[in-house]
């Protein structure tokens, strides 16, 4: 399999290339069509809405009170003996975790599923430095042994089915090639072990860090996230400022919702929660606990009403399962940490709207997203307000606003505009253009790959309707 | 300015100016008033749907129980903690017997390797159960280690049937969690799986195989 980089700027040919692969179009198929089944099935008998409701209400009080709230999670933290530490950026946050591991001559570290960690490239700035960053959830293990990123935030494998799986394993770690999963499995959970009692730092995300009593939840099915932070003699967690809850009431709804939502599960396997590094009388986990607040474009989004929204995200990945786009493009194709509709309204804001102008396009607006999100976030809106930002007509206070604006095309919406508005000079072109119909081009661009072009009527329809109560009159009168 | 301080004023100086907290509606959390009859019925239907393997045993003699399942499944090497009455009561009925018992409250650094490679089974208490996700909670002690339901291929766990409530949302209440957070506070919820190799299902990737639920009564 040749390994492949993806950009957001060269979206167009990834899709391209993803549309005519049938590989990738039947594994995403069928995986997301289990998905959705699953999660529709799993919400059985809860008044679904109403919990939406809550989970949206308890997302957007955290985000009302998000600097009180990050500050007292940093107090009840650092009292239950976390060390917490702020970055304002990616590259800030890697030196951070980096310093932390040189500093207590860490070599090997072993990673918990974390997006966040993705999201600023962390395995990369660690190897360049000499340390080992092996991921340990079996997914992102695959990826990493295939030298490629998720293609889904929950599902990072999803792209591969069982033969390609078979074969990578088999040339990176020499197991026999088999379709038997427990067989895969089991050789890497064996693979993974030894890596484990080796590890010098383990480092996880965090999927709800609640700020009463100073916890940090991990939600997961294989235990990995566990090893990850109980195995190693320190734990780094990472996670971004948004991640925070209020209370710790506040975490069975959320969890509620993530499961569900996410794979159609009523619970996962393990619900980890860590408030604190090994005490003195206990005998096992971490001697120490850090905890990584990282920013990375999150207070931007935070200033503006609308845009403020994205920050409720769970990261639950029910949007792309639900997605047209994704399902037939795939992860990869975005080109981004972050795929599917979540990824087309947060990565605009963490590359700029230059390198990921496409991605809000990248959408029929049919509306499933916004359906399925568990804490009602209005994606749909988002994807239009970016849409808007890209071509220069929203607040400009995105990066890269106004990149998509096109002088010949805004001219031409305000000269319909202004015809569409004078309907004396409306009718006279269109009586012209219907006149010389023939002679309307049939090719307008990208438009016209797969639609005919539109040709103005020999007749309008103004004129159409006129006659038509002519004649109904007429007959009416004789 | 420090990157803390930077990001602190940044949220609190927004451009959109100060934000209104919405209220919300536990309700749909709450008040599912099921009987003990139900909820141990909920418990155990959702606990084995995702593998999780139940027994019932009278407290009498629970113990038996134990060393079938021990038994069964061919165990010789059990991780057993020794001042919690299931410990207790669990090594009184195994000595002598065929199953060596490991202690487990022994610093991990010194028994690291042995943990990994030759622990069968863990034994451990629970504190309850959830009876809406088939969930055991359980806040680890020097007594029973966190990994003890961790590591080893097989985990063991006594429920007692009176400690099963509704909800989690219920657990956290009744137990004043907010007030009382251990190091370490752990819901289990049948045995470690996966699904990534082509949404299949497969357990025991990274801990337990196989999860055993002994329901005392
Ligand atoms: S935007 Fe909504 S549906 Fe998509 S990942 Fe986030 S929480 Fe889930």
């Amino acid at each position: 399999m040749s390994v492949q980089t993806y950009t957001p700027q060269a979206f167009h040919r990834q899709a391209h290339d993803a549309l005519g692969n049938p590989q990738i179009r039947a594994n995403f198929r069928q995986a997301m069509d289990g998905l959705m089944t699953k999660r529709r099935d799993s919400f059985g008998d809860w008044d679904v809405e109403a919990l939406r409701d809550l989970g949206a209400s308890i997302r957007l009080r955290a985000l009302a009170k998000l600097p009180d709230l990050l500050e007292q999670l940093e107090a009840n933290c650092q009292a239950n003996g976390i060390q917490v530490h702020w970055a304002q950026d990616g590259d800030e946050a890697c030196r951070l975790i980096r310093e932390l591991c040189e500093a207590r001559d860490a070599k090997r570290v072993i990673k918990g599923k974390s997006m966040v960690s993705e999201e600023m490239h962390l395995n990369a700035h660690l190897e360049e430095a000499g340390i080992e960053a092996l991921e340990s959830d079996l997914g992102e293990y695959l990826v990493q042994l295939n030298e490629q990123t998720p293609s889904h935030i929950i599902m990072p494998a999803i792209h591969l089915n069982t033969d390609e799986i078979s074969d990578l394993m088999h040339a990176k770690t020499g197991t026999d090639k088999t379709r038997d999963v427990d067989y895969l499995t089991a050789a890497a959970r064996q693979q993974l072990r030894e890596r484990f009692m080796n590890a010098d730092v383990g480092v996880s995300g965090v999927n709800f860090a609640v700020a009463e009593t100073g916890t940090l939840c991990l939600v997961e099915n294989e235990g990995n996230g566990r090893m990850t932070t109980t195995v190693p003699p320190v734990h780094i967690a990472v996670t971004g400022i948004e991640k925070v809850v209020e209370h710790l009431h506040d975490v069975p709804p959320l969890y509620a919702l993530l499961t569900r939502s996410a794979t159609g599960q009523h619970v996962t396997t393990y619900f980890n929660m860590i408030s604190g590094p090994r005490k003195p009388e206990e005998h096992d986990g971490p001697r120490e606990v850090h905890l990584v607040l990282v920013d990375n474009g999150r207070s931007s989004i935070y200033q503006d009403d609308e845009l403020l929204d994205t920050l409720r995200c769970i990261r639950c990945g029910a949007c792309m399962n639900h997605c047209p786009v994704y399902t037939r493009v795939g992860g990869h194709t975005y080109g981004t940490t972050y795929p599917g509709p979540i990824g087309s309204i947060l990565m605009p804001h963490l590359q700029g709207l230059e390198a990921t102008q496409d991605l809000p396009s990248a959408s029929s607006l049919c509306g499933a997203c916004g359906e399925v999100c568990p804490v009602r976030i209005p994606i749909p809106d988002l994807l239009v307000r970016l849409r808007k930002e890209a071509v220069g007509e929203g607040r400009g206070n995105v990066e890269g606003a106004g990149v998509k604006r096109n002088r010949k095309e805004v001219l031409a919406w305000k000269g319909w505009q202004w015809l569409a508005t004078h309907p004396g000079a409306w009718r006279a072109s269109t009586s012209v253009a219907g006149k010389f119909r023939a002679l309307t081009p049939s090719k307008l661009g990208p438009w016209t790959q797969y639609r005919t072009a539109p040709k103005p009527a020999s007749t309008p329809l103004h004129v159409l309707v006129k006659r038509h109560r002519q004649v109904n009159r007429q007959e009416g009168e004789s | 300015m420090s990157a803390r301080d930077s990001i602190l004023k940044r949220l609190r100086e927004r451009t959109d100016g100060p934000l209104t907290a919405p209220e919300s509606d536990y309700s749909v959390m709450g008040g599912r008033g099921w009987t003990p009859e139900q909820r141990l019925a909920h418990f155990e239907e959702k606990i084995t749907s995702v593998h999780g393997e139940v027994i019932h045993a009278d407290r009498s003699n629970w113990a038996d129980a134990l060393t079938q399942v021990l038994t069964d499944k061919g165990v010789k090497r059990l991780g057993v903690g020794r001042e919690h009455p299931v410990a207790r009561e669990a090594r009184e009925a195994l000595a002598g017997g065929a199953v060596e018992l490991i202690d487990v409250e022994r610093d991990i650094e010194t028994w690291q390797r042995e943990q990994f490679e030759t622990l069968e089974a863990g034994l451990t208490s629970t504190r309850g159960g959830i009876a809406e996700t088939g969930s055991l909670w359980l806040w680890p002690t020097p007594d029973e280690p966190r990994r003890l339901s961790l590591v080893p291929p097989l985990h063991i766990a006594v429920l007692d049937a009176d400690v099963i409530e509704d909800t989690l949302f219920d657990v956290i209440a009744s137990h004043d969690w907010a007030n009382n957070m251990p190091t370490n506070a752990l819901l289990i919820s049948g045995p470690s799986k996966t699904a990534d190799i082509e949404q299949t299902l497969a357990y025991g990737v990274h801990g337990p195989r196989e999860l055993v639920i002994l329901v005392r009564h």
